[in-house]
Formats: structure tokens, C-alpha cells, sequence
């Protein structure tokens, strides 16, 4: 029975501390969820429940704006994370599975640089070059821009998932007449699923979730969810913009949540590794 | 039995070198059509590495392989017709025991309906018949490494690798499947190389036994060859157990070698080939040793402690010139057991014993 | 007998040997070609002169980092004399993240240490509590903490009502608004790699010392902060790095008078009144003290090692 005073797992006021932690974490966001049901026009004023904001986000003033936003955003996401996934894999591919190769080492800094840079030099650079090529700054710069930053948040489940499958089922594919390319479609894409799923949802999420990139080079006609935002803050913060900035934030949570449920579940139904004895 | 002796697959002077370090170092191997072939030896030896280059997983550094005469070594894994059943069976986890076992089948171009008769055929040889649909994870052990058997054997390869597949079962079970790969080998006709450091299953299983150790052949034969007549002193120790005396070799001729016992006495038995003049050893398994009666005895000591081992006794006893020896005796009421301490006479018949050098 | 003369000492063969360069070039070019060669223009536009509205002309000139250190007086005929105004602008931004990060560290350590000490699930479930904040969007983060401490925001309604103070605070366009921004911004990033730290320490070492008379606090300096200590280090680099180069917080929490270097870079690629040169020299200084800080975090791993 250890003595409280010498346990050294037990230090007063480091739970009162967490929990004060946690509370300064959690309170601004449940107060700008509170406030989005909040009928009166004033944000300061608690008048009753209503979700009137809500509905001005989709029919009132600003509504077109937002909708704008919010399909540049979604679509961005999803092309992003695709290509982002795809690359992702096979770059883990190379990695994890195809030897030695020259450059490799190289590569691995590669994967990991965006997350190094800071992002708004990531950003200037990013502006720079494209100005420099002549390229109109738009929807395609910013959907280029976001590939590049979301590939190391694919590869990362990717990665992991497919180093905690052993080569030896690949082998036993290839032993059975497979090629190296059926080995990889029939055996190890499938026991990567969960990995790859949980990496495309991360990578859609970092996407939709981007800014400072995403404001330098949108250049003017474009707009994405958290541009738009970010634009309507700046004149000051009306109570739809506590709307929108709920639904964003059910919709963060949700898929980083999904993400990580994805990637158990996976590895629940598709164990990786067999048991053996009886 | 070998039926014939065409040579199913052929290792010449292969070397293989991982890096700096030499896991194979020029074997040399004939392994027969339609034969139990065993691969043993301790870990680390390389039998694991040989069965892998056969296999195609590794590349030989030197030397060459040929399967029926064709040399192999520029064929992928998925071109050679030898299947693997591997040591953590590696049963496709995402699909079921059927899919599993046609797996290679649909890789060869078969119709999926013919495929399935296939399955059903080789599932009732490895009696699984009612776990065609179960999922890998819901098999015991034991059950998994009939379903790798089962999907090894569905393509009917030319040659089988085992790579110590019983290695993970318990006792009672490994005897009852090795029984059972002994039947299927026979009925199947299909040439088994199998990889094993556990010797009691080479000796019950094999045709013929290689025994490998440091990347070397150390000698290849039958189970009876190996034992009675080890060609060196890993073998003869390896194998079974046996007592390994110091003694001078001499008047080596025609397999035959002379020796004078530390009790003086001097006799002529069996030598191994590569026995030279000089100092080397003596071996005499335990279960050829008689506690003697008689004051004329080969050799003379003093029981030093008994092991109890259910079925038998082992008696060690200090010879009076120093060094152990180990006697064993049935466990049997008939039989005098000398007491700790007392002395005793050993004798032999120098026909079972067998000089040795390294 | 065919024996092939062919020696090779390769090591294990793996299954997809020799088709990791064609695997790995979309990367390659993705990555190379879109943000490797992005930096490098980015270094060559520092040494460019700058076009009026924005963009640049391709006249070399060291103009972008004379103006940000030397001030040459207002028609730049003047000898030149340090300009302390960028140079300031560095200085406030490492010292905010600096002060952001010891903020973290204070509140953090004690957090990340309450969490690893928790027993079974109650530990991952305190996890994921500390996480999910995270997970929420930067710029709404940052957006409900502008709300809550506005001048007319919940915070001071709530003070006012139960009559701490008379008049609302005014937090908002303040330091402690940035640092608030900073710490709310970079927190998880402090406690996740001193909760793994102290998760792999082996308590029972701890117990040993106890039983070697040692009271708390010494326990604590000299036995395990010792083995914490690169889960520290690591925290520490992960809030200030972020920090450094910020923009939502400053922008948003601090308003015009508490510029950081995010903030300045953003001014100049805005418009008319831009200078891209300029933007793109402070950004290069900003990347070389990242590169110096990550730089020094690296050798103090392997030092470590020893």
C-alpha cells in the first residue's frame, strides 16, 4: 500500500489543474455552439433556443456565399484526399516494402517536409511559384497546394497500418502463382483497407480544415469555407457565423472520429496477425 | 520409398550470403522424385535459408538449383511449381478457408467449378471438409496448418516445402499430424522437403535426412544411417544421445578403425569416413552400454546419480580414468540398478560403436 | 554441372525489389516540384526587386533584407542605421512563442503527468478528452476564443454580472489575448509527448527511490525528470515552432498593434501595398530560424543517444 505522500504518481492540484485544462479547452467551444441557438440578433443577448441561424445560413443574405464555399471546400477535400491517398500508398509501398533503392532516405524527408515548413512560409512559397509560372491563382492552385500538405497526413495511418502486416501473406500469394501485382491488389490492398480509408478521412479533414494556405493562393474569386469566414469575422462576428463555425466543428470532430473508429474496426475484422497453438 | 531415382530437385554448390554474413557455404544436395526428404539441423543452420532459395524468396548468391533438371534460379517465386506451407501458416486472414484453398488454383487460370471440386477434394484429404467456410481467425492451431497444407497441395505442385510446420502444435497433436503428412506423402506422391530441428520427427518421418549445421551439409542419409553410423561428431551427438570418449585412432582401413579404451583394453569397430590416425572420439550410445557383472569389463567406474525418466534410467557413471559416461536401462523391476557410489563394470559390443574425429 | 558465376551479397529480399523508384515519384514530383522548387523561387525572389502593386521585377537586389535590417533614413540617402522595427517584430514573435511555450509547459506538464498516471481506461478516455478540442478546426478555435473574450463577450458578461468588476476587461488586442490564442492553439501538442514520456517510465523505479529515503521532490528532479526530460524537449519544440510562424492568433486575438511575423509576411502579399521581396526575405529568415531550432532539436536527440 503505497503511502499518499510518497506516491509519487499523486501530486495535489495536478487534477484540479487538468480538469482547469481541460475547461479552458472545451469552454469557448460549447459557448459558440450555446450561442448558435441563440434567437437574438445581438450575440451578447441570450434571448431563447431557436435555430434561426441556422436557417439564415441556408436561405438568408449570406447563403449563396456560403454554399460557394462550402462545395469549393467539400469538393477541394475529396479530390485532395484521393490523390493525396493514392500517393500515399504507394510511396508507403515503396518504402515498407520494396527494399533499397537510391533516394530513399531522401524520399522520407520528402514525405515529411510539409509538416517541417512552416505554414505560412509553405504558403508564400507556394504563391510565389505560381506567380512565377505565369499560373492563375484559383480553384486548381488551391487544390495543387492542398495535395502537397495532405500527403503526409495520408501516409501516416497508411504507413502504420501496412508495417503491422507481414510480408510473408504477400509471399504465400506469389508461392500460390500470384504476381507480385496480384499479390498486392488481392492480399495487401485489402488488408490495408482500414489504413487507407483512415488515411483519406484525415486528409479530407485537413483539408477542408485549411486556411493560411488556402487564403494566399486562392487568389480573389475563389472562396473555401474557412476563407469565407475568416472574411466575414474580419467585419465583425454576427451570429451566423457562430452557426457555421458549430456545423464545421460537428463535422471536424465527426471525421477525425470516424477516422479513428475506421482504423480499429479494421483491425478488429482483419486481424493481421494469426494466432497460433491451440 | 523412392520409386525412382530421378532427382526432383538438384542443389549444387550453393552458396548464399546475406551482407557480410554466409548462411549457406557450398551444399550440395539430390533429393529424389516422390521422396520424404527432411532438412534438420539447429537454428541458425540454414535450412530455413535453403528452403526459401528452393522456394525462390532469396536469391543464391553462387551456385545453381535446378527442379527436374531446369535450372530455376532466374524463375519468381510464382513461376516455379513448388508450393510453401509456412511455419506461421499465413493464411489469408480477409478470406475464408475456401477461398484460401483456391487461391492458387484461380491463379492458374482454372475455372472457378473445377476450382471448387478441387477444394472439396484436398479438404477432405486434410479432413476438414466441414470448415469450408469458416474465416481463418475462428481455426485452432491445429486446424490452420491443415487449411496451409490443404492450399499448398490444391495445385498439385511437383514438390512441397514444409518449413517446420508442427513447430507451434503440442505433443499429443504433432504426433497424430505427422502421421498424418507421412500418409498424405505417400498417397500423393509429391516430393516433401520438409524443415524441422527437432530430430525425433526426422527420424519417425523421413526417407532421408540431411543434417545441416554452420551452413553445411554435415551427412545425408537414412534415418538408420544417420544414426548408427554419424560421420562426425556434431552428427553423432545431434542425433539421439551419445557417450563421446577420448581415445587415439589407429589401423584405420576399409571403414574399420582400432582404439585402445582408457582401461587399456583396445578393440576394433566402425570408423567414419573421415577418420584420421591420431586423437579423436569414441561413441557408444547409452542403450548399448551393459551394466556389467563380470571383473573382465570394457570399462570400470563408479554410478554417480540416476535420472528418472518414466520409461527409462539413465545411469551416470565416473570411469575410474575420469570423464562420464551415460548408461540407459529399460525401467524394468528385472533389472539390478547399481547404487550411487558403487562401482561398476560397462561393457559393449564394439560393433555399435563408431570412431570419430571433429 | 551449371554453375552460374554470379556472386551477390545482397541482404533479404523484399517483394516489391526494384519497384520502389517508380513508386515513390509521384511524390518525387508532387513534393518536389510543388513546394521544394516553390522555397527555392522563394529564396530567389528575396534577392529580386519589388513591383508597385505587387509581384516582382527580375532585378537582383539585396533591397528586401537591406530594408528589413538598416534603416537609410526617410529618402534612403542616409548613412544606414539598424532598423528595429522588423528586427523588433522577430524579437516580440520569439519572445510571444517563447512565453507561449513556457504557458504549455507550466499547465501542460502537470496535465500530460495527472493523465499517464491514470489507471486503464480512465487513461484513454482522459486522452481523448485532452485530443478531441484538437481535432476542431484552427480558425474556429480561434474565432470562439475572439467571441468569448470580446469587451461585450460572455467572459466579461458573466464577470460583470457577479460583480468582480465594475467595467469589462479589456482582453481583446492585448498580448495575453495573443498568448491565450497561442496556448489554446498548441496545447495538445505540449501534453501528448510528455504523456508519452512518462507512460514509459517504469514507476517502479520511482518506488525504489522512495524506499531510499528520498522525499518527493527529490524523486521527481532527479530520477525521473531526467527520463522525461526528451518528452519535454520534444513538447517544447512542437509549441514553439507553430508559434513562431502564427497568423490566426496574432491576427484575430491581437489586432494592428501586436504584430508578429505571420502577420507581416501577410501584409505584403496584400494587394497594392504590398512588397513580395520583402515578404519573401522575412519568410526565408522566419524558415532559418525554424531550420536552426529543428537543427539544434536533432543533434540534442543523438547526443542523447550516447
Amino acid at each position: 500500500m503505497a503511502i499518499k505522500s510518497l506516491d509519487i504518481r499523486h501530486f495535489t492540484g495536478f487534477q484540479p489543474l487538468t480538469l482547469l485544462c481541460l475547461f479552458l479547452l472545451y469552454a469557448p467551444l460549447i459557448i459558440v455552439m450555446i450561442y448558435s441557438f441563440n434567437d437574438s440578433n445581438s450575440i451578447t443577448r441570450w434571448d431563447t433556443v431557436s435555430l434561426r441561424w441556422y436557417y439564415d445560413l441556408f436561405y438568408g443574405v449570406d447563403a449563396p456565399k456560403f454554399k460557394a464555399a462550402a462545395i469549393n471546400s467539400v469538393s477541394i477535400a475529396i479530390m485532395a484526399a484521393i490523390s493525396a491517398t493514392i500517393i500515399a500508398t504507394m510511396a508507403a509501398t515503396a518504402m515498407l516494402r520494396a527494399g533499397r533503392f537510391r533516394g530513399k532516405s531522401v524520399s522520407f524527408a520528402l514525405i515529411n517536409l510539409p509538416l517541417m515548413v512552416p505554414e505560412i512560409v509553405t504558403a508564400v512559397a507556394t504563391l510565389i511559384f505560381f506567380s512565377a509560372i505565369g499560373f492563375t491563382t484559383g480553384y486548381l492552385t488551391i487544390l495543387i497546394a492542398h495535395i502537397v500538405f495532405c500527403i503526409p497526413f495520408a501516409y501516416l495511418p497508411i504507413a502504420a497500418r501496412m508495417q503491422g502486416i507481414e510480408e510473408v501473406y504477400e509471399q504465400a500469394a506469389q508461392d500460390l502463382y500470384a504476381t507480385r501485382f496480384q499479390a498486392f491488389r488481392l492480399i495487401l490492398l485489402p488488408l490495408m483497407a482500414p489504413g487507407i480509408m483512415s488515411g483519406f478521412l484525415l486528409a479530407f479533414i485537413i483539408s477542408l480544415d485549411d486556411f493560411i494556405i488556402t487564403n494566399f493562393v486562392k487568389g480573389a474569386g475563389v472562396e473555401t469555407l474557412p476563407t469565407v469566414i475568416f472574411g466575414a469575422v474580419k467585419q465583425g462576428i454576427k451570429p451566423n457565423i457562430m452557426a457555421i463555425s458549430t456545423l464545421l466543428l460537428v463535422v471536424s470532430v465527426g471525421f477525425v472520429a470516424l477516422s479513428y473508429f475506421v482504423g480499429r474496426i479494421g483491425e478488429k475484422a482483419n486481424p493481421t496477425t494469426t494466432k497460433k497453438g491451440e | 520409398m523412392s520409386k525412382d531415382n530421378e532427382i526432383a530437385v538438384d542443389i549444387q554448390n550453393v552458396t548464399k550470403m546475406f551482407g557480410g554474413f554466409t548462411a549457406l557455404k557450398g551444399v550440395s544436395l539430390d533429393i529424389r522424385d516422390n521422396e520424404f526428404f527432411t532438412l534438420l539441423g539447429p537454428s541458425g543452420c540454414g535450412k530455413t535459408t535453403l528452403l526459401r532459395l528452393i522456394a525462390g524468396f532469396e536469391e543464391i548468391s553462387n551456385g545453381a538449383i535446378l527442379l527436374y533438371g531446369q535450372n530455376i534460379a532466374d524463375l519468381l517465386p510464382n513461376n516455379r511449381p513448388v508450393n510453401t506451407v509456412f511455419q506461421q501458416y499465413a493464411l489469408f486472414p480477409h478470406m475464408n478457408v475456401t477461398d484460401n484453398v483456391m487461391f492458387g488454383l484461380l491463379r492458374l487460370g482454372q475455372e472457378k467449378s473445377k476450382a471448387i471440386n478441387r477444394v472439396n477434394e484436398v479438404l477432405e484429404l486434410v479432413r476438414l471438409s466441414d470448415f469450408a467456410d469458416r474465416m481463418p481467425s475462428q481455426l485452432s492451431g491445429g486446424q490452420q496448418q491443415r487449411v496451409a497444407l490443404a492450399r499448398a497441395l490444391a495445385p498439385s505442385p511437383k514438390v512441397l516445402l514444409l518449413d517446420e510446420p508442427l513447430s507451434a502444435l503440442d505433443l499429443k497433436l504433432r504426433q497424430a499430424v505427422r502421421l498424418e503428412l507421412q500418409q498424405i506423402q505417400v498417397q500423393t506422391g509429391i516430393t516433401f522437403i520438409f524443415v524441422t530441428h527437432d530430430q525425433e520427427e526426422a527420424l519417425t518421418m523421413s526417407n532421408r535426412i540431411a543434417v545441416l549445421e554452420g551452413g553445411r551439409v554435415q551427412q545425408v542419409g537414412s534415418a538408420r544411417e544417420i544414426y548408427e553410423a554419424p560421420e562426425n561428431k556434431f552428427v553423432a551427438d545431434f542425433i539421439g544421445e551419445t557417450n563421446l570418449i577420448d581415445v587415439n585412432v589407429s589401423n584405420l582401413e576399409a571403414g574399420k578403425g582400432s582404439c585402445i579404451l582408457p582401461g587399456g583394453e583396445k578393440i576394433t569397430c566402425s570408423a567414419a569416413r573421415g577418420a584420421r590416425s591420431g586423437p579423436g572420439h569414441l561413441s557408444v550410445r547409452p542403450e548399448r552400454i551393459k551394466i556389467s557383472a563380470s571383473s573382465k569389463s570394457l570399462l570400470k567406474g563408479t554410478a554417480v546419480r540416476h535420472i528418472y525418466l518414466g520409461t527409462d534410467l539413465h545411469i551416470e557413471v565416473k570411469l575410474n580414468t575420469g570423464g562420464n559416461v551415460t548408461v540407459r536401462m529399460q525401467n524394468s523391476t528385472q533389472i539390478q540398478i547399481p547404487d550411487v557410489g558403487q562401482s561398476v563394470g560397462l561393457d559393449f559390443d564394439p560393433s555399435s560403436a563408431r570412431l570419430l574425429v571433429d | 554441372m551449371a554453375n552460374l558465376p554470379k556472386t551477390t551479397t545482397k541482404g533479404s529480399a523484399r517483394t516489391y525489389d526494384g519497384f520502389g523508384i517508380p513508386l515513390i515519384i509521384p511524390t518525387w514530383i508532387i513534393i518536389g516540384f510543388f513546394l521544394v522548387i516553390p522555397v527555392a523561387m522563394m529564396l530567389v525572389y528575396s534577392f529580386l526587386t519589388k513591383e508597385f502593386r505587387g509581384g516582382v521585377i527580375w532585378e537582383f537586389s539585396i533591397g528586401a533584407y537591406d530594408q528589413f535590417f538598416f534603416y537609410r533614413g526617410l529618402f534612403g540617402d542616409s548613412p544606414p542605421t539598424i532598423e528595429w522595427t522588423y528586427i523588433g517584430i522577430f524579437w516580440r514573435s520569439i519572445w510571444q512563442a517563447g512565453l507561449a511555450t513556457f504557458f504549455c509547459l507550466l499547465i501542460g506538464f502537470p496535465t500530460a503527468w495527472f493523465i499517464a498516471t491514470r489507471t486503464g481506461r480512465n487513461k484513454t478516455i482522459w486522452l481523448f478528452l485532452i485530443t478531441i478540442p484538437y481535432w476542431v478546426n484552427l480558425l474556429i478555435r480561434t474565432i470562439s476564443m475572439k467571441f468569448l473574450i470580446r469587451d461585450n463577450g460572455p467572459l466579461n458578461e458573466f464577470f460583470l454580472s457577479i460583480g468582480i468588476i465594475s467595467e469589462p476587461l479589456h482582453i481583446i488586442n492585448t498580448n495575453f489575448a495573443v498568448q491565450l490564442g497561442l496556448f489554446y492553439s498548441y496545447l495538445p501538442f505540449m501534453v501528448l509527448p510528455i504523456y508519452a514520456a512518462v507512460e514509459r517510465y517504469n514507476f517502479a523505479l520511482s518506488e525504489a527511490a522512495a524506499d531510499l529515503y528520498a522525499s518527493r521532490t527529490v524523486t521527481l528532479t532527479k530520477v525521473i525528470l531526467p527520463t522525461v526530460k526528451p518528452g519535454i524537449i520534444a513538447g517544447c519544440i512542437l509549441v514553439f515552432v507553430p508559434s513562431l510562424g502564427a497568423f490566426l492568433a496574432p491576427d484575430l486575438l491581437g489586432g494592428a498593434k501586436n504584430f508578429m511575423i505571420g502577420s507581416l509576411i501577410e501584409e505584403q502579399f496584400k494587394g497594392a501595398a504590398g512588397n513580395w521581396p520583402f515578404g519573401a526575405a522575412a519568410s526565408m529568415i522566419l524558415l532559418s530560424l525554424v531550420l536552426i531550432v529543428l537543427t539544434f532539436y536533432a543533434r540534442s536527440q543523438t547526443k542523447d543517444q550516447i
